[in-house]
Parts: C-alpha cells; sequence; structure tokens
C-alpha cells in the first residue's frame, strides 16, 4: 500500500505571527512540520505496516525551500518527499495550493492520499478536497478512524451529530481529524535515517504549472486591509483564597443563571 | 456587474434547517434581490422554513441514498451554472458538509474560494468578506478581483437569522449528473451520538476544559458543571490533540466558534487558536492557575487558582441550592 501525506511546513504556532507587506502571513524564517500533519503521517504509517508492503511519500509545498518540517515526519517513519518550491507560490490560495499538490501527486500512483483537515496557520479546510476533485478522485473528509478491509476503505466520519461510517473503493482522499491516533515520537535511529531520506525539489515549471496561474499573481483574491479588531477588556481578577468559587456562584446568580 | 442573485447551501438534521442556513438566508437577502436555496436532499419538509427566511427558490438534490454531499451537490450546481443559471455569489457554512461542497465546487467552476469569514458585504460589484486571523486580534479583508461566482463561507453565528415571513418557495429539482469515480464513497451507517444537554454551539452555557484538567479523566468536572448549568461542554484544542475528548467538543479556530451567554473556561491558558472560538461570549469565567495566562486578559472575571480546588467547590455550591 502506498500511501501519499500531504504536509504542510508552517510558522511556530507558538511565535506570534507576522504579515508581510502584502498582508500574507510571513513564511521566510524557520517553518516546522504543522502538528495536526502528524495524525495523517502516523495513520499512514499504520496502514502500510497493516499492508505488510508499500510506502509512504511526504508531499509538500513552501516557498523559500524549507525542508526541516518535512525531516520531522521523514524521522517518524516516511520514505520520502516530493517539495514544490518556488518564486511564484507566495501568496497561493487554496485552489492555487490544491492544483500544485495534485500534480506533485499525480506523478505516481498512490493507494490513498491523507491529509489533515485543514491547517493550523490558514485553516481553509478546502485543499484536501479540491485535490481530489482535481485528481478525479473520491474522498472522505473529516475521519476519525481509517482502515482499509479487503481492498476498501473504511472510514468513520465526523458529523454535528456524531458520525457516519462511509465506505469507499481506492484510490481516495481521506482527511483525518487531530487527536485521533498518537502520532510516534522519532527515535534516535529515525532522526539519523532521515537526514539521508529523498526529498524531491521540484518547481512549478518542472509540474507544467504556469508561474502567472497560481501566488499572488494568480489566486483572483486580494487583501484590501488588515484592520485591529476590537479589543475585549479585562475584568476583575482575584487570587483564589478558598471561597473564590462564591464569587463565580454570585457572578451566575446575577444573570440570573442559577 | 451589481450583485443580483445569492445562492445558499442549506442543511438540515432531523427535518430541521440548521441555524447556520438561516443566518446565511438573511445575509444573502441584505446583500442581493434574489435568493435562492440550495439542498443536497429533500426539500418536503424544509421549503416552507427556506422561504419563511427569504428564499424565493429552493434548487434540490433529492435524497443522496448514500452519496457524500461534497461531490454529489458540487457536480449538480457546477452542471447549473455551466448550464447559463449562474449566481453573482454562493454562501456556504463553515461545516463538514459546506467545506466539501465549496471545494469540489470551485474545481469544477475554477474558481477561488475565501474561508472562514465573519462579515460578508458588497462593496459596487464585489464582495468584501473579513477573516478573523491571528486568534482574532487582526480582521483580514479580502475582495474577488476576477468573475463570479464567488464562493465564501461564513463560520456559524456571524449574523443573527432573521423570519420575513415569506412564502412558500418554489421547489426545482437539481439534477446529479454521473459523478464517475469521485462519487464512488457511501455512507452505510449513521451514528447519533446522545447528548443530553444543548448543542455546544448553540448553548446558552459552555463550560470548557484545557491541559490544566491534567488528566481526561478530570474533564468529567467540566460535564459535571455544565449539566448544572444547563450547559454544553467543550474543550481546548490542546485536550482534543490528546486524545481526552472528540473534536466535536473543540471550541477555537479550528473547532466550533461559540457565542453564549456564559462562558466558563477551567484549565485554559487561552492560545490565540481557542480565543477566537470564544471570545464572542457576553460574559467569560476563566480559573487558571497562572496569573499571566493570555484567558485573564479578556475574563470579566478571573480565579487564580487551581481548577482541582475551584471547580468541586463550585459543583458543589450549585448543587446545594
Amino acid at each position: 500500500m502506498n500511501v501519499a501525506v500531504c504536509v504542510k511546513q508552517i510558522p511556530d504556532p507558538a511565535q506570534p505571527g507576522v504579515l508581510d507587506p502584502d498582508h500574507t502571513l510571513k513564511r521566510d524564517g524557520k517553518l516546522i512540520l504543522d502538528e495536526a500533519d502528524s495524525y495523517g503521517v502516523e495513520i499512514a504509517l499504520q496502514l502500510v505496516d497493516t499492508a505488510g508492503a508499500g510506502e509512504v511519500t511526504l508531499v509538500s509545498m513552501v516557498p523559500n525551500g524549507e525542508v526541516s518540517g518535512l525531516r520531522t515526519a521523514l524521522a517518524m517513519g516516511a520514505a520520502k518527499a516530493v517539495l514544490v518550491t518556488d518564486d511564484a507560490l507566495p501568496g497561493a490560495g487554496a485552489l492555487d495550493t490544491a492544483k500544485v499538490l495534485a500534480a506533485a501527486i499525480g506523478r505516481n500512483d498512490f493507494d490513498l492520499v491523507l491529509a489533515a483537515t485543514e491547517s493550523s496557520d490558514g485553516y481553509t479546510g478546502t485543499v484536501p478536497e479540491q485535490v481530489a476533485a482535481l485528481l478525479g478522485l473520491p474522498s472522505v473528509t473529516f475521519a476519525k478512524e481509517v482502515t482499509v478491509v479487503d481492498g476498501t476503505l473504511r472510514v468513520q466520519r465526523q458529523t454535528e451529530e456524531g458520525y457516519e461510517e462511509v465506505e469507499c473503493p481506492l484510490p481516495a482522499v481521506v482527511t483525518v481529524t487531530a487527536g485521533v491516533v498518537e502520532p510516534r515520537y522519532p527515535s534516535f535511529k529515525g532522526i539519523m535515517a532521515a537526514k539521508s531520506k529523498p526529498v524531491d525539489q521540484l518547481t512549478l515549471g518542472d509540474l507544467g504549472i504556469d508561474a502567472a496561474s497560481v501566488g499572488v499573481a494568480g489566486c483572483g483574491q486580494e487583501i484590501v486591509a488588515v484592520d485591529q479588531a476590537e479589543e475585549r477588556q479585562a475584568g476583575e481578577v482575584v487570587e483564589d483564597d478558598g471561597e473564590s468559587f462564591a464569587k463565580i456562584v454570585a457572578y451566575l446568580e446575577k444573570l440570573k443563571l442559577v | 456587474m451589481p450583485i443580483n442573485t445569492v445562492w445558499v447551501f442549506a442543511e438540515a438534521v432531523d427535518g430541521t434547517v440548521r441555524p447556520i442556513s438561516l443566518e446565511l438566508l438573511a445575509k444573502a437577502r441584505s446583500l442581493a434581490s434574489v435568493v435562492v436555496a440550495v439542498l443536497g436532499e429533500d426539500a418536503d419538509g424544509l421549503a416552507d422554513r427556506l422561504g419563511e427566511h427569504g428564499a424565493t427558490k429552493v434548487l434540490a438534490t433529492g435524497a443522496l441514498d448514500g452519496r457524500l454531499k461534497g461531490p454529489a451537490v458540487a457536480a449538480a450546481l457546477a452542471a447549473r451554472i455551466q448550464g447559463g443559471d449562474a449566481p453573482d455569489v454562493i454562501l456556504f457554512g463553515t461545516t463538514y458538509d459546506g467545506r466539501d461542497v465549496m471545494a469540489r465546487l470551485s474545481v469544477a467552476l475554477d474558481k477561488p474560494v475565501l474561508t472562514n469569514n465573519s462579515a460578508v458585504e458588497s462593496d459596487g460589484d464585489t464582495l468584501v468578506v473579513t477573516t478573523e486571523i491571528f486568534g482574532g486580534s487582526l480582521l483580514a479583508r479580502t475582495t474577488f478581483t476576477g468573475g463570479g461566482p464567488y464562493l465564501v463561507s461564513v463560520r456559524p453565528k456571524s449574523f443573527p437569522a432573521e423570519a420575513v415571513g415569506g412564502g412558500a418557495p418554489t421547489v426545482e429539482a437539481l439534477a446529479i449528473p454521473d459523478l464517475g469515480a469521485a462519487g464512488a464513497a457511501r455512507v452505510t451507517a449513521v451514528h447519533v451520538e446522545e447528548s443530553s444537554g444543548p448543542k455546544l454551539d448553540e448553548a446558552a452555557v459552555v463550560v470548557s476544559g484545557g491541559r490544566g484538567l491534567g488528566e481526561a479523566a478530570k474533564f468529567e468536572m467540566v460535564e459535571s458543571l455544565a449539566k448544572l448549568l444547563k450547559g454544553a461542554p467543550g474543550a481546548s484544542r490542546a485536550i482534543v490533540d490528546a486524545g481526552w475528548v472528540p473534536y466535536s467538543y473543540q471550541v477555537g479556530q479550528t473547532g466550533k466558534v461559540v457565542k453564549p451567554d456564559v462562558y466558563i473556561a477551567a484549565g485554559i491558558s487561552g492560545a490565540t487558536q481557542h480565543m477566537v472560538g470564544m471570545k464572542g461570549a457576553k460574559h467569560i469565567i476563566a480559573v487558571n492557575k497562572d496569573r499571566d495566562a493570555p484567558i485573564f486578559a479578556i475574563a470579566d472575571l478571573g480565579i487564580v487558582g487551581d481548577v482541582h480546588k475551584v471547580l468541586p467547590q463550585l459543583i458543589e455550591a450549585l448543587q446545594a441550592r
């Protein structure tokens, strides 16, 4: 079973985000593997293990050629990575991103394409389904459990009220919600091995994509302004003296909730 | 070309139109004179309600027989639009199925999407949409530079729903073309997880727990308190990622947006990713042992203390009443 996992390298969410003058997110520093993607990588590794054959390939896109986030996923056990990097990519919208990823994925045959439901920095949440549409594949989003039985995909798909059981032939695209598996920590051996695993760097030209059709130039949208949101004011803050629960009760009483 | 026609992807559960869809209809009416609701299901029992909220026409695919809405509704909409009946704007809720339909349709029409918006306004011939970024501290306003249909998704509770007493709309069938391989997934069973209280994004009181709870078993305190206040339990992303509670509990940028009368944050430090999902609450009460936790900057009442002490005391006091 050969699985492609779409992963994204993002600015460290623990650091405050910074915007470039064109209002797009600054991405020129060190980038890390989006934690949301670690679940897809883990599920992919487990599915390949269960199948007893095949490998996990990472597919990613980044403007600046950064690979350190990919090394994290390679250290977990992915076999190799395909990284699309091009000066024309900054400002790419969700559809542009999907076109680039679909072209990169489409160069090889995969049984399954996995992705997170959304990235932690842009959180558009449409890219994997757009990739599926571009590749003409079926898809199941918001998976909380993924198994393959006799070559058929079985997914528990999160819904507002509970979950659905969905069956789907392969190849297919699946997005996984966070927290559904425990992503493995890279072992020392894994970290060392990751340094020499292949990262195939491609440009838009290699994929036959016109640079003018993606990024700021071609995304069909323009950020016209970024303004400060109205700030909420802090209220009363008290140290717990063993009786502060009574303050909460009084507050709820005032609102007639108790 | 001014904005004349807005379509709304409408959703229902158990024969009732979802609140987000009614909110979108209210926004659609303020943007355009012609408002059409699109259903990826049978219109029976739903059309009148959509009419009351301003839809003059309903396009309905009928039952999907296990097909997922993403590919089926998107293909049906694309065929209709490519056949010449094209709206200026299509509004989707930021929901499980809304995102799927929007994504598939964007590929079929080769049109960009603008997602997760909290405001949508017309500006001459185009739309300006507002997205909260960096935990809601900044508002990014974005416009489309090409032609429509403009595909826009909106977070629940961004606008109030408003019934306008419209009559029954006309209902037209929306034909689903052959989906080929893309439509091969089938829903074989539907599971409803019973919850005794109100829904997280509709509850008047939300009690959420975070990493400060220490361990999964302590989430029980959050559930007890929520139940006592007739509210819903929620969670920070940290404990969803840790597997303590399901994704459906998550409040935040990548979870649900809640705007209850009272939001009680227990052991939540207030990562920006969480704050964007709850800072619209009317009143915020926070309990956290770290005096410098960002949650205290937006709380109306902040208790610097141990949730393992304060919550049991609070629960006991409420039970005693």
